[in-house]
């Protein structure tokens, strides 16, 4: 089963072309990484995997997806177990707490966490979704050495697990067997 | 998913602050007519029913810019979205969970308003089972105005323009109950659902050009 398809895509931001004429297929266990400077349209071809902005021409199917991006979406004022509760169960959420190491920050309401710590959550919401396909914009931002090994650690447990995911960043990531796409 | 979320707006809407100053905002406007008017048993009760209904309007447009805004910028909606959640059944839920906070506090509140306004108990009645009926329509309209205005500068004062020429027939109908009784509350409940309708569409597509 194929987990993501884009045909042909072009991705138009207000009147600016983005990026043009892009396919992509994504079997289970691939890996696309999108690198490219900054205002270049990353996100926004992240975004249009995740089905949040249409392609202006072509066509994308995906499978049920995981997102993370530059906002949290985690209720600020929430211990961050309760906040992650809202989006997983409790079972999945507590394993994908252990997953980023995050099981001692559980009673620390969601505004008081560092940048780090809150990427971190940010994943742990990816990672306790269950989703085959994760779209992860910049999932490197703010980690220190160790997390960022634990990303990678995660990516290549979850593509074992027979899932893909699209990595968009302009920092180099190791990213074994990826489909690259240079925007 | 649906339970959830109305569970979640229900709870931001009480800790938040979020209804309590709607409702001090409405007993405020309620205290200052009999300053306006003077003490006048016989002319407050008379207007006491209009009276309370514009302080219910203007006390709906305080919780607009909350509704929305605050989920659309913390990337709550997107995630939403990306659940396959449709993006209007997350209107309707927002707006049964803003009914579910306002309405009981509006009409505990015109309880005290109505000793102020020196109603007899026929009179409150009526407005308290019109504003039962009208507060569906109102909270359809402040969740549908909080998507038009999302994100936008000034938002509140906006609100209050798009909101307020709407509300007009629920004001008319509402505040008709309280002379007509039974007649009046059904053109109420008919408007209140016309907006209950036709509001998560309206606010969906707000939120789809937000996004763009």
């Amino acid at each position: 089963m194929t987990l993501l398809v884009l045909d042909r895509v072009t991705v138009a931001r207000g009147r600016r072309i983005l990026v043009e004429g892009l396919s992509i297929a994504l079997e289970p266990g691939d890996a696309a990484l999108v690198t490219g400077p900054n205002g270049v349209g990353k996100s926004s071809l992240i975004r249009l995997c995740a089905g949040l902005l249409p392609p202006a021409v072509g066509t994308v199917e995906a499978a049920p997806c995981a997102l993370a991006d530059a906002r949290l979406a985690l209720d600020d004022e929430l211990p961050l177990e309760r906040a992650l509760r809202f989006w997983s169960g409790k079972a999945r959420t507590h394993e994908s707490m252990a997953a980023l190491r995050l099981d001692h920050l559980a009673a620390v309401p969601v505004r008081l966490l560092s940048t780090g710590q809150r990427q971190r959550a940010n994943l742990a919401r990816v990672v306790a979704s269950d989703a085959p396909l994760w779209l992860l914009d910049e999932p490197a931002n703010g980690l220190d050495a160790d997390s960022t090994a634990l990303l990678g650690e995660l990516v290549a447990a979850h593509r074992a697990g027979g899932g893909a995911v699209v990595i968009a960043t302009h920092i180099p990531v190791t990213l074994p067997n990826a489909v690259e796409v240079r925007l | 998913m649906i339970g959830a979320l109305i569970l979640r707006e229900l709870r931001r809407a009480w800790t938040g602050g979020g209804l309590i100053t709607p409702v001090v905002f409405f007993l405020l406007v309620a205290v200052l007519f009999p300053f306006a008017v003077g003490p006048d048993g016989a002319l407050l009760s008379r207007v006491g029913g209009g009276v309370i209904w514009a302080a219910a309007l203007l006390a709906a447009l305080l919780p607009v810019e909350r509704l929305v805004t605050p989920d659309l910028d913390s990337g709550i909606l997107d995630q939403l979205t990306v659940r396959r959640v449709s993006v209007p059944m997350v209107m309707l839920a927002k707006t049964a969970a803003h009914w579910l906070g306002f309405a009981p506090a509006l009409m505990a509140a015109a309880l005290i308003a109505a000793g102020l306004l020196d109603l007899s108990a026929v009179t409150l009645a009526r407005v308290e089972a019109g504003l039962a009926i009208g507060t569906v329509g109102l909270a359809a309209l402040a969740v549908a105005t909080g998507a038009l205005t999302a994100g936008l500068r000034g938002a509140g004062a906006l609100a209050g323009l798009l909101m307020l020429p709407l509300a007009v027939p629920l004001l008319i109908f509402g505040a008709g109950a309280v002379q007509q009784g039974t007649g009046a509350l059904k053109l109420l409940g008919a408007v209140s659902l016309l907006y209950l309708a036709g509001a998560p569409y309206v606010a969906a597509a707000a939120i789809g050009a937000a996004r763009d």
